[in-house]
C-alpha cells in the first residue's frame, strides 16, 4: 500500500517546514540559549539526517527513470552528510571546522541535482516548475548557511537557512502528480488527476 | 542614567521581543495551515470523503502544516522560552 508520489512530497514538506521552524528559532534565540538542553542541539541536524535516510526508501520505490534515481539518492545522501556532520561537530567527534561546509554544500549539491535532473521546461507542469524553482531557492539559499559559517552569531544569515527551508516546504507542499502551472500544462504531460 | 543601565534595558527588551518571536512561531504555522484549509478547502479530504483510502486521509496538507505548529508549540517553545527567562536572571 505505497502512498502516491504527491504524499510523499507532503510529508517531506512538513519535515523541512518542522526544520525551518527549528532552525529559525535557533536563529531567533542564538546558539548559546539552543544549547542549553543537549536534546535540543541535537535535534535539527537529526531531523536532516532521519530525512536523508527516509529519502532512500522513495529512491527505491518511487522512481522510474535513471536520472530520477540518481537525483533521489543524492538528496539522501547529502542530507546524510550534511546531519551527520553537524551531529559530528556537536558531538565533538570532529573537529576540523571544514566539516561546517557540510551543510551549505548539502543544499547547493541537491539544488544542482534539482535542476540537472529535470528534464523539460519551466512551464511543462507543475511538477518541472517545482523542480526548477526549487533548485535555484536550493542554491541560492546555500549561500545563508556558507556566510553563517564565518559570521556565526548574525541573525540574518542564521535565518537566511532557515527561511530557505520553509520556502521549500511550500513548494513541495504545493507538488501535485499531473497538475497545470499558471494554466499551463503540456500534452505530453499526461492527464491531471484532479 | 548610566550608559551601562541602558545597554541592560535595551538587552532585555531585546530578549522579551526574543521570547514574544518563540512564543509567536507555532501559533502562527498553526493559523497558515488554517487559512490555507480555508483558501483550498479540496486540500483537506476529510471534508468531502468519498472512499479515499488510508493515504488520502492520513495526509492532509494543511492538517500537517497545523500539526507542525502544534509540535513545535507544545514541545520546543516552552523550554526554549524558559532558557531565554534564565538567561535573562
Amino acid at each position: 500500500m505505497q502512498p502516491p508520489a504527491e504524499h510523499v512530497h507532503w510529508m517531506f514538506a512538513t519535515g523541512f517546514l518542522l526544520l525551518g521552524l527549528l532552525l529559525l528559532a535557533r536563529a531567533v534565540v542564538g546558539e548559546e540559549v539552543w544549547r542549553r538542553r543537549t536534546w535540543r542541539a541535537y535535534l535539527w541536524p537529526s531531523l536532516l539526517f532521519g530525512l536523508g535516510v527516509l529519502m532512500w526508501p522513495v529512491m527505491v520505490f518511487f522512481t522510474n527513470s535513471t536520472i530520477h534515481l540518481v537525483a533521489h539518492g543524492m538528496w539522501a545522501q547529502t542530507m546524510m552528510v550534511g546531519g551527520a556532520a553537524e551531529l559530528g561537530l556537536l558531538r565533538g567527534k570532529l573537529h576540523n571546522r571544514a566539516w561546517q561546509l557540510a551543510v551549505p554544500l548539502a543544499l547547493a549539491v541537491s539544488g544542482a541535482s534539482l535542476l540537472i535532473h529535470e528534464q523539460n521546461g519551466w512551464l511543462f507542469a507543475r511538477a518541472a516548475f517545482l523542480h526548477h524553482i526549487m533548485g535555484w531557492t536550493a542554491l541560492v539559499g546555500a549561500i545563508f548557511p556558507l556566510v553563517a559559517i564565518v559570521r556565526p552569531r548574525s541573525r540574518v544569515w542564521g535565518s537566511g537557512l532557515a527561511l530557505t527551508l520553509v520556502v521549500l516546504a511550500v513548494f513541495l507542499y504545493a507538488d501535485r502528480d499531473v497538475a497545470p502551472i499558471f494554466g499551463h500544462l503540456s500534452p505530453l504531460a499526461g492527464e491531471p488527476h484532479r | 542614567m548610566s550608559t551601562q543601565l541602558i545597554q541592560e534595558r535595551v538587552a532585555a527588551r531585546s530578549r522579551t521581543a526574543r521570547a514574544r518571536i518563540i512564543a509567536a512561531l507555532g501559533p502562527l504555522t498553526m493559523l497558515g495551515g488554517v487559512a490555507w484549509a480555508f483558501l483550498q478547502p479540496y486540500r483537506l479530504t476529510i471534508l468531502h470523503p468519498h472512499g479515499e483510502g488510508f493515504w488520502w486521509l492520513f495526509v492532509q496538507p494543511p492538517l500537517l502544516v497545523i500539526a507542525v505548529g502544534v509540535v513545535f508549540s507544545l514541545l520546543i517553545a516552552p523550554g526554549l522560552i524558559e532558557d531565554l527567562e534564565a538567561e535573562e536572571g
